[in-house]
């Protein structure tokens, strides 16, 4: 009887509300990124028809993946992580003095780059998982010494002079059978940074340790309900304090792509980027209160806020302020969307 | 016998002391104080100069902290309440300044010739209902969609200095008029500067409506427990935004006060990090950041003695932009000496102490 009723009641809805909250959040996500992206190439034309359109929006946002992947972690554990933005303007400022100033090699400066995401991400960690601290109070600390540390570190914006270093930043992997050919008829080949490949390699890592790995399953288990993950025998305290450790890890691998794709050291770099993270891992479908979220949402998160932005930019709203107010709309409108998804979700 | 009652009500006096919620902003003051001693014993003189408008004024160090410390206290008001019935922070303040400084600018410029005061009258109320609109905004994502207070106001947080400017056209209007430098100033006759009388104002009016409303009972309330709030008849949702329009008053009054103290708007620089400094107040006051409890007037000598590390920190010659860097440490420092964790630890080592000293 009861089996009628919901056929009855029409079957695509009923698809709906049997997919998981993650399931969800990730198709609304993907079914809106190509819209936009379709939208764009119809009524925009010109640059967004290129394939290379598509390979510069990876090539600006490498750096955002990895942030927006380490965000998505903790955010899944039911944690917060704004210090991402100061880590990598810090990470790209110490590097920087380090290659410049000090005539460095390439190798050391990524292992500095670790090292300060790591410290961030064990401090940070600590407190938030073993003292019990509020992580958004620990992380806005953490934010606002990385910001004031860069500038202790360097208050003046410069390029790198770094020869290695040059190299590895016009280091560029060649996309086949994607290139265009220009208004002479030369054939330009499509290419993505290196960048973006370590992003690409982070997703995939990420996405299978939260698929199929142990640790990846007590991440979720330990956002959705903490009270019974402990029940389950997880160790909460040890799962927090990993996801900060990992996101503290990929904020400093996403502060030196981002340095990589730069080339420079400023106090000014990453101005928010810890906004745009978390706002492209909320898009993406990870829910704030934990438990919920996927990374290949996030990905398509990064890629649908970049393309807002481009197509903010691509309409001659180029001013700051465009920019900064598209962001946070969008930012207002999925977070109220998964609210009502939410609470309408628990009625169901 | 005796000697041991002596000893009881000793301990009993330096724990209650120690418990004192007064007790952590006191101690830094002090720890401040003794500081600035020993570096410059002259911190503390207090001289009457003549200002550039050829008026004789206090200045002085302390004054300093006065002056610039009271647009922190103004804050520290409406986050105390924020914090206390949500249960967590609006980082958007230093946005919504500048959104309530953009606006005053705006319709002063736009005001013809006439009557300065009563056209700054109006701007001014204009911003209030501008900012208290923006706080409401916050108010009903935290309350009615159940955002995280810190995420919801993550939105004005980026968008606020944008749309600041955006009222303006990026334009940087000056107004010329004399008048409004009274209110980030002094006026002519007052060697006191003006915000510190602002925040008195503001100070008496929230204690008298804490006195006679039942608002702070119903704030901590619902801080406490939102669902048996609701079981006792109150509404907790309204209660949030009314915090949030609360320290959306607060946000316009301050704006008025960054506007009059250079007549213009630097919308990338104005109120810059002062959320920081706010929740810092609040903290060092011992509030709990998690909601509940509140004590307003912790909160408010907490925002002058973080006025007083700020101006301190700048004597050392630390520049503006790393001034975040030390605050932070102060930040980890105050919440790992209030975190359950730590009290525990330490409440253990005393009593292993204790417990030595008898053997």
């Amino acid at each position: 009887m009861s089996n009628n009723k919901t056929k009855a009641s029409g079957s695509f809805m009923d698809k709906i509300n049997n997919l998981t909250d993650t399931n969800l959040l990730l198709m609304i996500t993907i079914v809106i990124f190509f819209i936009m992206y379709i939208a764009a190439m119809i009524f925009q034309g010109g640059g967004f028809r290129k394939p290379q359109a598509f390979f510069d929006l990876l090539n600006a946002n490498g750096a955002l993946i990895v942030l927006a992947c380490g965000l998505s972690l903790v955010m899944i554990t039911g944690g917060i992580d704004i210090s991402v933005g100061g880590v990598t303007a810090l990470v790209s400022m110490c590097c920087a003095v380090y290659l410049d100033h000090m005539g460095g090699n390439v190798f050391v400066s990524i292992l500095i780059a670790l090292a300060i995401g790591l410290a961030f991400g064990a401090f940070q960690g600590f407190l938030v998982a073993y003292l019990d601290i509020q992580p958004f109070i620990v992380t806005l600390a953490g934010m606002f010494f990385a910001r004031g540390m860069t500038t202790i570190v360097n208050n003046k914006p410069f390029n790198v002079a770094n020869e290695d270093f040059s190299k590895l930043k016009m280091t560029r992997v060649i996309v086949p059978f994607m290139g265009s050919t220009n208004r002479k008829g030369d054939y330009i080949d499509a290419y993505i940074e290196i960048g973006v490949i370590v992003a690409l390699l982070v997703v995939v890592a990420m996405f299978c340790i939260l698929r199929w790995t142990k640790l990846g399953r007590s991440f979720y288990a330990v956002g959705g309900n903490r009270q019974s993950a402990l029940m389950l025998g997880i160790n909460v305290k040890r799962t927090r304090f990993l996801s900060h450790l990992i996101c503290g890890l990929l904020a400093g691998i996403g502060g030196y792509i981002y340095f990589l794709h730069v080339g420079s050291g400023s106090p000014s770099h990453a101005m928010g980027a810890e906004m745009d993270a978390i706002a492209s891992s909320i898009i993406g479908g990870t829910m704030l209160t934990g438990g919920v979220g996927n990374i290949a949402g996030t990905l398509f998160g990064v890629m649908s806020l970049g393309t807002i932005l481009k197509i903010v930019a691509a309409a001659g709203l180029g001013e700051a302020w465009w920019v900064g107010i598209t962001r946070a709309l969008m930012l207002c409108l999925f977070l109220v969307i998964q609210s009502v998804i939410m609470s309408r979700k628990k009625k169901v | 016998m005796q000697k041991n009652e002596v000893k009881k009500s000793n301990d009993n006096f330096f724990m209650n002391i120690v418990r004192n919620q007064m007790f952590i902003p006191l101690l830094a003051l002090a720890i401040l104080a003794l500081f600035n001693l020993i570096a410059d014993p002259g911190f503390i003189k207090i001289s009457i100069k003549e200002n550039n408008m050829g008026n004789p004024v206090l200045s002085g160090f302390l004054i300093t902290v006065l002056d610039s410390g009271s647009e922190l206290a103004i804050l520290a008001i409406g986050m105390t309440l924020v914090t206390a019935a949500s249960g967590g922070q609006d980082i958007s303040v230093g946005a919504a300044v500048a959104i309530a400084g953009s606006v005053l600018l705006r319709i002063l410029r736009g005001a013809g010739t006439g009557n300065f005061g009563a056209m700054l009258l109006v701007a001014f109320l204009v911003s209030c209902i501008v900012a208290m609109l923006f706080g409401a905004f916050n108010g009903v994502l935290v309350a009615y969609f159940k955002i995280q207070p810190m995420i919801a106001t993550l939105i004005l947080y980026t968008a606020g200095r944008s749309i600041a400017a955006w009222i303006n056209n990026n334009e940087l209007p000056v107004i010329s008029d004399p008048f409004l430098g009274y209110f980030g100033g002094f006026i002519p006759g007052i060697p006191i500067p003006t915000p510190f009388f602002i925040a008195i104002i503001c100070v008496v009016v929230i204690f008298l409506v804490l006195k006679f409303t039942n608002l702070g009972l119903y704030t901590q309330t619902v801080g406490i427990n939102e669902n048996s709030a609701r079981l006792n008849g109150l509404n907790p949702k309204m209660i949030k935004v009314i915090s949030f329009v609360v320290l959306g008053l607060c946000v316009a009054v301050v704006g008025l006060i960054k506007v009059s103290r250079i007549s213009t708007i630097n919308y990338s620089v104005i109120a810059k990090d002062i959320e920081m400094d706010a929740i810092l107040a609040v903290a060092l006051g011992g509030n709990a950041l998690g909601g509940g409890k509140f004590n307003m007037a912790a909160s408010i000598f907490g925002a002058y003695v973080i006025q007083f590390l700020t101006q301190t920190l700048y004597k050392f010659k630390v520049s503006a932009d790393a001034l975040p860097a030390y605050k932070a440490v102060v930040v980890i420092v105050l919440v790992v000496i209030s975190a359950p964790a730590v009290k525990e630890w330490m409440g253990n080592m005393t009593k292993k102490f204790k417990v030595k000293e008898v053997a």
